[in-house]
Parts: structure tokens; sequence; C-alpha cells
């Protein structure tokens, strides 16, 4: 019998993954549609997953460069400063990450002293809060609220800044409300920030899956550069989750202090990865636009289809997640997701599991064939009509 | 001919599945029901959607016993008509499927389907070769069909995602 005593405290304290549960509720069930799923339905394109091959095939093998290698480092500078018009240098201000994930690990890590808050916009990806604990930070967390559409106000964030405050932590577009943050939601934002001399780590993974507006990275903002630490990934616009490949953009100074941590824990980021992401930035720009108009259909498609069965539900600016309200049943999200996937065999994900806020709602990927959408949707509205 | 976003959006969505309904595509597009029908029907009228084709893996199907042959075709072309008139001469046969002009060693590309290797042979050799501007032509069999029309015949991908993740 293992003493509880050898796991530190902060581990024994950390709660499981609201997530975990359901998967073990629906993995072992046959005939599940799942709209469960946070990832692309997409397999990574053919050409980038060859050239992964090729680079095992001539023995690309080793180690490269802990920041990563300079040739995908130079391209990523090059990507961002074409699609984003924001400018790092290559050399000094890029890190090459095992997924986005890794780099939420090294920039908290980085920049915070023990006891020191960052500020969390919820609902939000489960990882953010648990990953600032384990950094040794308090999160602190405010609430994006549904008569918003889940865009959080600036004055929401002033109200929680105290003089332990370091950073806010933000992501648009949003998983799991899919909410995308204008350019001046992000200004008005910027002006709280810079008025009380924060940090701001920007995660914005889902940038390339945005549908009715150009995208405008937190970055980008006057007198943002400066001060953010911009997280994104190959995951979601390249479909390669798998992959695990991230990257970390930042000021020098701060770049050069992740790479600290980033060199004693990872070492550097896998180098066969690294030659698939470097021909997903060279040649796989129409895949993405491919992708992107894919799920903009599938989006217009569910968001109409549950405003039409009773789930009030706003339109995501962006994500492949539709967050519809289920407050008309008079369930909780955990009732309605568990009743759903019993009776029904829909998978999707109680919206609580993201923060409070996310209560009286669920979160569905549509990143599933249409055919597959189609027999969701009507299995779901026949599951509505128990409560009308 | 120059098509609007909605068009094209359109005619993207229905070129891998024309079986949705329009109500879905009303839903997936932002238009509405009304909307989609005109756009379809414009659409046939120009002649950009020229069919609504189901694409069926015969070799499948065990009382099917078809071949597909494709034939490499040199011909003469005439003045003033160049290519086209043999080209129209030999698509009007209804053994034929597809016609293409090409660059390089032959003329033309021809694509017969017939019920057995003999049927296509005799096509060949009493209907085709014997045409005027005909000078030669080259028989390829297909053997197998892997992929046609964008659409892989044999693929069993399932989906290999875990049913809930973050």
């Amino acid at each position: 019998m293992i003493k509880t005593s050898y796991i530190s405290k902060t581990v024994q304290e950390l709660k499981p993954s609201g997530i975990r549960k359901f998967f073990d509720l629906a993995a072992n069930m046959e005939g599940v549609i799942s709209l469960g799923v946070g990832e692309p339905d997409f397999v990574t394109s053919w050409s980038v997953r060859e050239a992964a091959i090729n680079s095992l095939e001539i023995g690309h093998t080793s180690y490269t460069a802990n920041a990563g290698m300079l040739e995908l480092r130079e391209e990523i500078a090059h990507y961002m400063k074409s699609r984003f018009h924001v400018s790092y240098d290559p050399e000094e201000e890029i890190i090459v990450t095992v997924g986005a994930s890794q780099g939420i690990d090294i920039a908290l890590r980085t920049i915070l002293n023990p006891g020191e808050e960052i500020i969390v916009v919820e609902p939000c990806f489960v990882a953010y809060a648990p990953i600032v604990t384990m950094a040794g930070g308090v999160p602190v967390t405010v609430q994006a609220l549904p008569e918003n559409d889940f865009k959080i106000k600036a004055e929401q964030i002033e109200e929680l800044i105290t003089p332990k405050t370091k950073a806010l932590f933000i992501c648009s577009p949003n998983n799991p409300t899919g909410t995308q943050l204008g350019k001046s939601d992000l200004e008005a934002i910027a002006e709280v920030v810079m008025k009380h001399d924060l940090l701001v780590i920007s995660d914005e993974i889902y940038a390339e899956l945005v549908y009715d507006e150009g995208y405008t990275s937190f970055a980008a903002i006057d007198g943002m550069l400066e001060r953010t630490i911009l997280l994104n990934g190959f995951s979601k616009a390249f479909a390669m989750t798998g992959w695990r490949l991230g990257f970390v953009c930042a000021p020098k100074e701060i770049s050069q202090a992740m790479l600290k941590v980033h060199q004693y824990a990872i070492m550097c980021a896998p180098t066969m990865a690294q030659y698939a992401a470097l021909e997903a930035l060279q040649h796989g720009m129409s895949d993405v636009e491919d992708m992107r108009s894919s799920y903009r259909r599938r989006r217009n498609y569910i968001v109409k289809s549950f405003n039409e069965i009773g789930l009030d539900c706003h339109k995501p600016g962006g994500a492949f997640y539709a967050f519809p309200s289920i407050k008309k049943t008079g369930l909780s999200s955990q009732e309605f997701a568990e009743r759903l996937l019993l009776e029904e065999k829909v998978a999707v994900v109680p919206g609580d599991v993201f923060g409070e806020s996310g209560e009286g709602h669920i979160r569905c990927s549509y990143a599933s064939s249409m055919e597959q959408l189609q027999e969701a949707i009507k299995r779901i509205s026949r599951f509505m009509e128990r409560f009308n | 001919m120059h098509l609007n976003d909605q068009e094209l959006e359109l005619l993207r969505i229905i070129e891998t599945n024309s079986r949705i309904e329009t109500a879905d595509l009303a839903k997936m597009t932002d238009l509405s029901e009304e909307d989609i029908q005109a756009t379809l029907q414009k659409l046939e009228d120009m002649r950009i959607i020229v069919r609504y084709a189901t694409l069926i893996n015969w070799a499948k199907v065990d009382e099917y016993h078809g071949v597909t042959a494709m034939i490499d075709v040199k011909v003469t072309p005439k003045r003033g008509v160049g290519f086209d008139e043999v080209a129209q001469r030999i698509y009007r046969f209804k053994e034929v499927e597809s016609v293409y002009l090409m660059s390089g060693a032959y003329d033309l590309s021809v694509i017969i389907e017939g019920r057995s290797m003999n049927e296509v042979a005799q096509f060949v050799s009493d209907k085709l070769s014997t045409l005027d501007s005909v000078i030669s032509t080259t028989t390829h069999f297909i053997l197998k069909k892997y992929k046609h029309d964008g659409t892989i015949f044999e693929s069993t991908e399932k989906d290999k995602r875990i049913v809930v993740s973050p």
C-alpha cells in the first residue's frame, strides 16, 4: 500500500478532469455518436505525413536545437507575420514546444512566483487552472457570461485585479464556447492590462478556424506585443493533434527565460514532428482553407438546428464547438449529458466541466461528418421532445 | 463564367454528396430553401451542374463482370474543325464513357465501359479504328480501381478519435 504522503499536496488536491468521467461512461457503449471530441475529424494531410516519413527515411532522428529547428522557427516567424501581422525574431523569440499545452506550462512556470495570481477567463479549456496551480500560482477565475455570448468584459477583469495579479489568461476563439473576441473587445481588455502592468497569456490555437470576420491576435493590439505570451500550434489548424507540436512567441527576455525551463524539462520537441510542421506551413495552407470551409458549413447547420429544436445557441465565430443552453429542460448540464448519452447514445460534454459559467450548457463539437451531425440532431431532437 | 460565393459554396457541398436535403443545405449555407432551389435550377440551366451522379463500385457486386478500358487514339485533325469532329464521332457511341483531348504521344484518350474484354475489343476493332481520321489505337484495360473521381473505393477508415476529449 503506497502512502498518499508520497504524492505532493498540490497534486493530491487537483481535481480529475470532468471530461474523463464522460469518456469512461461513453467508451464502453456501442453505437454512440460523439459530439464530445475536441479535435479535428480530418486526418493530417498526406503531404505532411509523407514529410515526416521522409525525415525518418533519411535518418533525421537526433535532437534539434532546444528552441526547435531554426528553419521551422523562421517559417513560423514568416507565418505569424503574414497571417497575423505580428513580428517575432525566429532566433530569440520563438520556441517550438510539445503541443501548445507544453507552451502553457513553460509560460506559467517562467513567470510565476509562489502565490501570484493569474486571472483565467472561464468557461475555458480544462487544463488552464490546474496548470496555474501546478506552477505554484493561484488561478482567479472570471466568468464570461452567456448573455454576452460569452464575451468577457474589460471591467469584469479589472474588478479582480489585486497587487498579486501577474497575468491574464485568455483564449479566443474559445474552447468550449467558440466565442471569438474582435479587435475592439481586445483593445478594451488591453487597456486594463496595460493600466495594471500585467502580462497576457493568449492561447490562439484556434486562430485559423474563424468563420465570419478576420482574426486579430492579442499581440497585434497596440502596446501588447511586449507584454503578450502567444501560444499556438499545429493541432487544430493543420489537423495534427497527435503530433504534439506547438509554439510560443514572446518578447526576447521572456522567451529566453522560458527556453531555460523548456530545455531542462523537454530538451526539444520531436524532430520528426518538426519536419512535418515545416511541410504544413510551407504547403498546407490550402488544406487549412478547405477544412475551414467545411467547418463553417457544419457550424451553420448545427447552430440553426439547435435553435430550431429549442436549444438556444449563439453563433460562435470560431473553433469547432457549439455551446447551446439546456436550461429549458430544467436539468443540470451533467444530468442532461448523462441522460442524452444513455437514452439516445449521443456524447456531449457538460458545460460545467469548463467552469461555473458553463453550467446550463453543453459543448458539442461539430468536427464530425455531416451524416453524423444529421443523425445526432435527429436523436437530440427526439430527446428534447420529452421536455415539451 | 463568374459565380458568386454562395453559388460556389453550394457547388462544393453537393460535389461530394448530392443527396443532402434542401432544408439542410439551407442551414449549412445561411440561405433560404427557396434560394437554394432557385440557385440549383440556375446552375442546372447554365450546365454548370451537368448531372447528379452516384459513384458505384461495381467490382463489389458479384453479378457484375464489366471491364473498363482506356484507349490512346492517334488521329489526323481536319482543316477547320481540328480534333472536334472526330471527338464528336467517338463520344456519340454509347460504349464511350469519356473522351479527352490530350497533349503528348497521342491525341485522344477514350474511356470505354464494356461487359467483357471481348466486347471492348470488338468495339475498338469494328468501330473506333475504322474511323477515317483514326491512325492508331492502344488499348489499356483497367485491372482494379483504387480511387475514382476523388473517391477512394476501399477506404475502411474508422473514426479513431476517443469518444470524449478535451
